[in-house]
Parts: C-alpha cells; sequence; structure tokens
C-alpha cells in the first residue's frame, strides 16, 4: 500500500466518523422537527436536547477533519470537487450555519415563539445538510467532477436521478441511525415509553434506508458502471455485512432485545462507506483522477499520517473521555426528560 | 472578462466579510476561556463565591460564542474550495498540514470545553477547574496553526518550484515562516486584548446604570487588568511587525504608509488623503517614517514606485487610515491602562469616576475595530498577491458563477446571527439580574440543581 493509500484510508476514517456521528446527529434534527410542536412534540425532543447537547460540537468537528485531510493530501481532487458542486457544497454550508446556529440559541430563545423558530431553523438543516452531501457523493461517484477549476456543470453534475437517490439515502440514514441511539439514550434516561416511540421510529427508517439503498443500486447500475462493478465484485463481502447487520437490527429492535442493536446499526453503516471506498479504489474521483495522480508531495503526505497518529494518541482518549462522562451522566446540559408514564405525553399509540 | 472581475470582487468581499466576522467570535474563543478559568481559581483558592459566580456565568456565554465560532469557521473552510479553488488547489498540500495540526486543537478544545461548561453540577472543583486548562492551551494552539498558514501567505517558503505545481514541500519551513514570530504573538495578544476590553466594558456599563455590587466590581477588574497588562506589550510586538514587514513585504509598507518614491528622510504621515503625489492633508513628521524603519532619518524607504502599477496594493488611502488606527487605538488604550495603574497605586482600587468607566465601557469597541484595521492591513496591503510575490488573487478565484448570490445570502444570515448572539446574551445577562442569585446559579453547591436522577 503506497502512502497515497494510506492517507485515503484517513480519509475514510474521517468520512466515516462523520457519517456515523454527525449521520445520527442531522438524524436526531430530524425527528426534531418531526416530533411536531405543542406538548406531544416537548418530551421526544427533550431527550434528543439532552442526548446530543453535550456531544454535537465534536461531532462536527469530523468534517472540518475531512476537509482538511482531503484539501492537503489530495488538493486537485478538493479543489475540482468544491468548485464544480459550488451549488450544493454552498447550500450546505448554509445548513451548517442554520443548523448550529438554531441549536445554539434554541436554549437561549426566552420566548416560545423564538425558541420554536429556532427548533424549525434546526431541523429543517438537518435535513438539507446531509442531503446536498449525498448529492455531492452522487456527483462523485457518477463520474461528474471533471479535474479543474469549475469543469463540470454546475447543475446536473448533482441534480441527476444518483444524487437525488443518495441525498435521500443520506437523511434517512442518519435517520435510522439516530433512532437506534435515542432507543439506547431513552433507556439510560429511563423512560420506556420514549423508548417505544423511538424503536417504531428506527423500524420505519430502516425500512425507508432498505428501500433507497435498493433503489441506489438500481440507479448506480445505471448510471455509475465502474462503482457498481467493483460493489458486485471487490467490495460484495463489505455490502453482505452491511445487509446483514441491517436485517440484524431490525430483528432486534422488533424482538425487543435492545443490546447490541447500536453496534449493529452503525457496523451496517460503516460497511457501506468501506464499500464504497473499496470500490471506487484507486480512483479518488471514479474513472477521472487517481489516488496516486491526486496526491501530495511526499513530505505532506507522511506529515499528515503523523498529524493523524497523534490525533489518535490525543484525541480519541479525550473523545472516550468525554462520551464516558455522558454515558455516566457527569456532564449534562438540558435537564433529563422525566418519564411520564402512560398518562401523559406520548403513549405506545402516540406520536 | 468581466464576470470574471466581479467574480472576484465577489469572493474578495466575502472572504473577507467572513473573516471578519469569524475572527470576533475567535478572539473571544482564544481568551474568554482564560478569564473564566482566572476567576475559577480565585473563588477556589480564596473560597470567594462571587468569583465562582462570574466564572459561572462566563462559561455561559462561552458556550454560546464557541458553537457560532465553530459554525463560522466551518464556512471559512468551506470557502477555501468554494472561492478559491485555485489557490487550495495549487498550496493545499504546502499549507494543509496546519490546519490538520488546528484540527486536534479544535477537537480537543471542543471536547474540554463540553466537559468545563456541562461539568458544574457533577465534577469536583478542582477536577472540573483542571478541565478547563486544556481549553485555554489548545486555544493558542489553534490560534497558531491558523494565524501561521497567514503568515505563511505573507511569507511564503518551503515548498518548490515556485512557478507550476508543487513538486516538494518542506512542513517545517512552512509552519516556521518568518512571518510567524510577529504575527501569531500579535493575534494573540489581540484576542486578549479584545475580549478583555469588551468584557469589561459590560461591567462598566452596568456600573454606569448604578449596578455597583461586588460581583460588578470584580467582573470589571479582573478582564481589564489582563487587557491592560497585554496592550503595552502588544505595541511593541506590533512596532516589531512593522519594521519587518518594511523589511519582508516593502511593497505593502509603501502602500499603508503611502510612500510613492523609494527615498531617504521620508516623512511619516498621520492620517490624510493618499494620492500619486504622496499624502494631502494629515499631520506630517519629517524623517519620522524612516526613522521608525530604521532608528534613523537617512535609512531608505522602499515605495510604491519600484514595482510596476499591477503589483501595488489598491485602496491606499483605506489602508493607509486602517494602520494610524490601529496605532492609535492602541496608544489610547495604553492610556487607559496608566490611568488604572496610577488609580490602583494611589488608593489599591480602580478609579470610580464615572469618565474612567465611560472609557472602559467603549475600550472592548475601540479594540474590535483596531482588529479588524489589523486584518485590513494585513491582507489588503498583501494585494494583488493571495500568496506574496507566488500567486496572484485573480489567479485563485473560482470559475464558478453566483457569488453575489451566496455573498448576499450570507450577509443576511449573518446579520441575523450576529443580532441573535447579542440579544441572547444580553438576555442571558437580564436574567442573573432578575433572578439574582437563586440556587442553581452558585457552583459546587450541594443543592446547585436537581439531584441526578430525581424526576423535576
Ligand atoms: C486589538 C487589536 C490590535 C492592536 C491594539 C494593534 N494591532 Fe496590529 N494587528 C492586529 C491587531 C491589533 C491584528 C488584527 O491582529 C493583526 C492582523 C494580522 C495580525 O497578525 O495581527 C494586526 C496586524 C498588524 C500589522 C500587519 C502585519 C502583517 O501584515 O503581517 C502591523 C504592521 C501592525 N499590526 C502594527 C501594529 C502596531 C504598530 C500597533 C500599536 C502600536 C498595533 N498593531 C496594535
Ligand atoms: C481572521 C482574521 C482575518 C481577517 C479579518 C481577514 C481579512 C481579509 C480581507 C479583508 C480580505 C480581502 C482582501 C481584499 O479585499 O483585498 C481577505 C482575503 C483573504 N484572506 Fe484573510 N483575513 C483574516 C485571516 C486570514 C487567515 C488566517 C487566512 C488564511 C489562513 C486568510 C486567507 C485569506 C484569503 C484566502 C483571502 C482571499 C484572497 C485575498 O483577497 O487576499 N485570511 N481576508
Ligand atoms: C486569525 C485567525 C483565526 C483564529 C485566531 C481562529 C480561532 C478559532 C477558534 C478559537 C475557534 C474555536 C471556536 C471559538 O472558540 O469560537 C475557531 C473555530 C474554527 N475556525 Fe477559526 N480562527 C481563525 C481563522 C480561521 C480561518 C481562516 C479558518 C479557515 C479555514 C478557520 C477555521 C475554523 C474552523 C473550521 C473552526 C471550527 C472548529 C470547531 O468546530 O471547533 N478559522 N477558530
Amino acid at each position: 500500500m503506497s502512502e497515497a493509500d494510506a492517507v485515503a484510508g484517513v480519509l475514510l476514517v474521517g468520512a466515516t466518523m462523520y457519517a456515523v456521528f454527525g449521520g445520527a446527529d442531522f438524524g436526531a434534527g430530524l425527528w426534531s422537527l418531526l416530533a411536531g410542536g405543542g406538548d406531544s412534540g416537548r418530551r421526544p425532543r427533550a431527550l434528543i436536547d439532552w442526548a446530543i447537547g453535550p456531544v454535537w460540537e465534536a461531532n462536527h468537528v469530523w468534517l472540518i477533519f475531512t476537509l482538511v485531510v482531503l484539501w492537503t493530501g489530495f488538493s486537485t481532487a478538493f479543489a475540482s470537487i468544491f468548485s464544480t458542486l459550488f451549488i450544493p457544497l454552498s447550500l450546505a454550508a448554509l445548513g451548517i450555519v442554520l443548523r448550529g446556529s438554531g441549536f445554539a440559541f434554541q436554549h437561549t430563545a426566552r420566548r416560545a415563539r423564538g425558541r420554536a423558530l429556532a427548533v424549525r431553523f434546526f431541523g429543517l438543516a438537518s435535513v438539507l445538510t446531509p442531503f446536498f452531501m449525498g448529492t455531492v457523493v452522487g456527483a462523485i461517484a457518477g463520474e461528474r467532477v471533471p479535474v479543474g477549476n469549475e469543469t463540470g456543470d454546475l447543475v446536473t453534475s448533482w441534480l441527476n436521478p444518483l444524487s437525488l437517490v443518495l441525498g435521500a439515502l443520506f437523511v434517512v440514514t442518519g435517520a435510522y441511525l439516530s433512532a437506534v441511539f435515542l432507543v439506547s439514550e431513552a433507556r439510560r434516561a429511563g423512560t420506556p415509553d420514549l423508548e417505544r416511540y423511538f424503536v417504531k421510529r428506527a423500524l420505519g427508517a430502516a425500512l425507508a434506508a432498505g428501500t433507497l439503498a435498493v433503489a441506489g443500486l438500481i440507479v448506480l447500475h445505471r448510471d455509475a458502471r465502474f462503482v457498481f462493478d467493483s460493489l458486485e465484485g471487490d467490495a460484495l463481502p463489505l455490502v453482505i455485512v452491511s445487509f446483514a447487520s441491517g436485517l440484524a437490527v431490525l430483528f432486534l429492535l422488533h424482538r425487543g432485545i435492545r443490546r447490541g442493536a447500536r453496534v449493529l446499526a452503525v457496523v451496517a453503516v460503516v460497511a457501506v462507506i468501506w464499500a464504497w471506498g473499496v470500490a471506487q479504489h484507486p480512483y479518488l474521483l471514479p474513472q477521472v483522477l487517481t489516488i496516486d495522480a491526486a496526491a501530495a508531495p511526499g513530505n505532506t503526505l507522511t506529515a499528515v499520517l503523523i498529524v493523524f497518529g497523534i490525533a489518535l494518541v490525543v484525541v480519541v482518549p479525550a473523545l472516550a473521555l468525554l462520551f464516558t462522562l455522558v454515558q455516566r451522566n457527569f456532564v449534562e446540559e438540558t435537564e433529563r426528560p422525566a418519564y411520564e408514564g402512560r398518562t401523559a405525553g406520548i403513549g405506545p399509540s402516540g406520536g | 472578462m468581466l464576470t470574471l472581475a466581479s467574480n472576484l470582487g465577489a469572493a474578495r468581499s466575502q472572504m473577507a466579510f467572513t473573516l471578519g466576522f469569524h475572527i470576533i467570535l475567535a478572539s473571544l474563543g482564544v481568551a474568554l476561556p482564560a478569564m473564566m478559568l482566572i476567576a475559577n481559581y480565585r473563588g477556589l483558592r480564596r473560597d470567594d463565591p462571587d468569583a465562582l459566580l462570574l466564572a459561572r456565568r462566563w462559561s455561559k456565554a462561552v458556550a454560546v460564542t464557541f458553537a457560532v465560532g465553530a459554525v463560522t469557521g466551518t464556512v471559512l473552510s468551506f470557502e477555501f474550495g468554494l472561492l478559491w479553488p485555485g489557490f487550495t488547489g495549487r498550496f493545499g498540500s504546502v499549507f494543509g498540514v496546519l490546519f490538520a495540526i488546528e484540527g486536534i486543537f479544535f477537537f480537543l478544545e471542543a471536547i474540554f470545553i463540553t466537559v468545563y461548561i456541562f461539568g458544574w453540577k457533577y465534577l469536583s472543583p478542582w477536577a472540573h477547574f483542571w478541565a478547563g486548562v486544556p481549553v485555554v492551551i489548545t486555544g493558542l494552539g489553534g490560534a497558531f496553526s491558523v494565524v501561521a498558514v497567514n503568515s505563511w501567505m505573507n511569507q511564503p517558503q518551503g515548498f518548490s518550484p515556485t512557478s507550476g505545481a508543487v513538486a516538494s514541500v518542506d512542513p517545517w519551513k512552512v509552519i516556521f515562516n518568518p512571518a510567524v514570530p510577529y504575527e501569531v504573538p500579535h493575534m494573540i495578544l489581540a484576542a486578549y486584548l479584545v475580549t478583555g476590553f469588551l468584557l469589561a466594558g459590560i461591567y462598566a456599563t452596568g456600573m454606569l446604570r448604578g449596578r455597583r455590587d461586588r460581583v460588578h466590581r470584580l467582573g470589571l477588574l479582573i478582564p481589564l487588568t489582563v487587557a491592560c497588562i497585554a496592550t503595552p506589550i502588544q505595541f511593541a510586538v506590533g512596532d516589531t511587525a512593522a519594521r519587518a514587514i518594511a523589511h519582508d513585504q516593502p511593497i505593502k509598507f509603501a502602500g499603508m504608509e503611502c510612500v510613492q518614491q523609494t527615498s531617504t528622510h521620508v516623512t511619516e504621515y498621520i492620517f490624510g488623503r493618499c494620492t500619486s503625489n504622496g499624502v494631502e492633508g494629515g499631520i506630517g513628521i519629517p524623517g519620522f517614517d524612516s526613522f521608525l524603519v530604521g532608528w534613523s532619518t537617512s535609512t531608505q524607504v522602499t515605495g510604491l514606485d519600484s514595482v510596476p502599477p499591477d503589483d501595488r496594493p489598491p485602496a491606499n488611502t483605506m489602508l493607509h487610515w486602517a494602520f494610524d488606527a490601529m496605532v492609535g487605538i492602541c496608544s489610547v488604550l495604553i492610556l487607559l491602562g496608566l490611568w488604572l495603574g496610577i488609580g490602583w497605586w494611589r488608593k489599591r482600587d480602580f478609579p470610580q469616576s464615572r469618565w474612567f468607566l465611560r472609557a472602559v465601557a467603549v475600550s472592548g469597541v475601540a479594540a474590535v475595530i483596531a482588529l479588524e484595521c489589523g486584518w485590513i492591513v494585513t491582507e489588503v496591503g498583501r494585494q494583488p498577491w493571495i500568496v506574496y510575490n507566488v500567486m496572484r488573487t485573480s489567479d485563485a478565484v473560482t470559475q464558478a458563477n453566483g457569488i453575489w448570490i451566496t455573498f448576499g445570502l450570507i450577509v443576511g444570515l449573518y446579520a441575523a446571527l450576529g443580532a441573535t448572539l447579542i440579544i441572547s446574551l444580553r438576555a442571558m445577562s437580564r436574567r442573573w439580574r432578575q433572578d439574582g442569585r437563586e440556587p442553581d446559579d452558585v457552583p459546587y453547591g450541594p443543592e446547585s440543581g436537581p439531584i441526578p436522577g430525581t424526576p423535576t
């Protein structure tokens, strides 16, 4: 494996972490939006706030990390992607601003109307941002990003069936992950009603994600033959792992077994991302730009790998500390939602 | 060509606007945690509940400004691709390593800030204090990494060849480029100045409105002391920077001092209008510019005439005014520090006059103006180069159209964001005032907040 491949691996690790943690974060925003206004939405939203309040900031540094590794390790690819996909990436950036501010201000807003507005912004942006990121991945997989400063089509590069399906898939996958996580969080908070509430949603999102994944494969077959063929070839084991874990999660949740569901849901998502990575190899932009051709000079690649090594040594323990403190309830921002039994809030049939 | 020119204008405006916005929050992100920890330390060491109360309140402000800072910073990362693909595409592999290092610092900062802010209730007092210390250190590290990139843009080195695609990189030479020793400390000091004077100004305003309790006095004194210590150091560092620039980036210096012809015995002008015949109006001090550059009036100063018109920075009058405003504000702030020092020396207390409080109240805004002026000097003064003498800004900009649209959207969005930020910070402080000191506001107390596990 060349040094360039190693840096591409680092890139994929960053993208994976962002997809899992950032994706779940976005999904939580979607659930917060769908929970609806008024009293029925209050408790699930309280759970969501309580669960992601302390970690959402750290979740999003993965995006920065991925961007920086991309522009340092593979500057040409970065420049080509960002100039051709100017529109969806600008919209994703605007979504990030709306989302972050919505989240930051929903607690500080005093009046109910301001708070409702912040919640709405937070929810809408949580849908738009992953959607546009998905269209970007679709454009890359569909070989619509040529090398150079805006040499691709500004509009059709991302406004095409493959991009749209992937955009939707990104949104739904986040929703699925987040619902599975929120089932565990509801348990941690001691609120069985919310646990049931999110089990139902996890099942729904899993079915939607499965459907979209199949649709994606069909479009991929038509539109992005190179990636499709390798998904059937080298990457097939990963695709199978993903499907199997996805099915297992459905089974566990349906049976009311909570143990292991979280891990398997993550495995399902990670496997699909790595399948994509393997399918693209040795290209960064399929059939357009190889990893080696895009790679930075050797010293830079070495430096990126060293920095990544240091990051593993210092950031991973710190992250572990944060998540441990959160899971042990040492660190909390908002009040934990209280269990209100079947008398109030969302009963098993509510929502 | 015309659309490209306007694209360049739009891209520069958007970059300047978003950076100018981010840098205020970034300054708070660098220095506010330090103020918060000083108050926290004092509170624990001297068993001072007022100081602890301040630490707790400031940590809530940090939570909000940090979130908005992270969001605006993410936008900047996108803009490296959205606006300047030519720059990042060619030099991303050169300066990118610094951003990768910055990534580590931001990660740690985000993690420990969360532990600190949300750990008031359940962590032990000193463990909680120590959770805040990494935030201060990573803030400095993050500022170093980012500003070093800007220094590299001013003094590029450590890569070859200098034309065409980069084939080899020397990361050490990139990181420790010649502009780092003055730019990085200057920016970090600026962050402490801005934060200190802004924070002190808020409490001074409160005291002017008659709230003269101990919390207000402490809230004024802690940040003001830090800022007043930093100000004279900032003057010295800025002076060093100016002299280094006269040597390393002579055209930038000529632009900001409006030196038309290379000559000796150059007059220093304070303000005035910059024309192709030299400065009109303004206050002139004969020979002083030469003296500042080389300690002697016979020092030669490079003029704009040494390069073709295409290589000269635009808007010289604005550059000149920005520089003079920065120096002027720094000097006035030093006087404010002297006022405080003399008061302290004579009465062991800060001057109680309303004029002193008024001066402190506006000092924060003045420091922010100096901060923005400094960046105008650095960035506009470097034009037409994005990488000094290596790459032109016009070769870096994206070919994609529609930047005026995104710029318009961003201005609207940021205006709303800034307004909301100020409104919610004010609402927070009003709430603290009205609620007085409810149990939840006193950290570490057994009665602070609900006991874990009990439904509320
Ligand atoms: C509170 C803010 C503040 C204050 C009081 C000052 N500065 Fe400053 N200055 C900055 C904030 C700043 C800055 C915004 O932080 C800059 C922009 C780039 C940098 O590194 O610092 C800057 C840049 C900057 C530059 C350009 C550096 C470059 O282009 O690389 C010079 C020559 C000076 N300063 C000189 C001074 C002098 C002589 C000062 C006082 C007598 C002074 N500054 C006070
Ligand atoms: C943080 C405070 C900063 C402020 C307020 C600031 C301000 C500005 C301004 C005013 C411009 C427009 C120049 C013009 O109109 O002629 C600009 C351009 C630019 N700045 Fe900065 N800058 C800052 C820091 C940085 C840093 C740290 C970097 C790099 C890491 C950077 C990179 C750029 C780039 C790429 C451009 C566009 C090209 C150009 O016009 O020079 N800036 N910035
Ligand atoms: C002198 C210039 C700058 C300084 C001192 C600075 C400092 C900071 C600080 C302290 C933060 C943490 C957030 C906060 O506390 O408010 C931050 C956030 C951020 N900044 Fe800047 N910044 C500067 C310019 C830039 C530039 C030019 C970029 C462009 C790439 C950038 C990218 C970011 C990013 C991506 C974040 C978010 C990181 C996170 O999520 O924690 N910054 N910056």
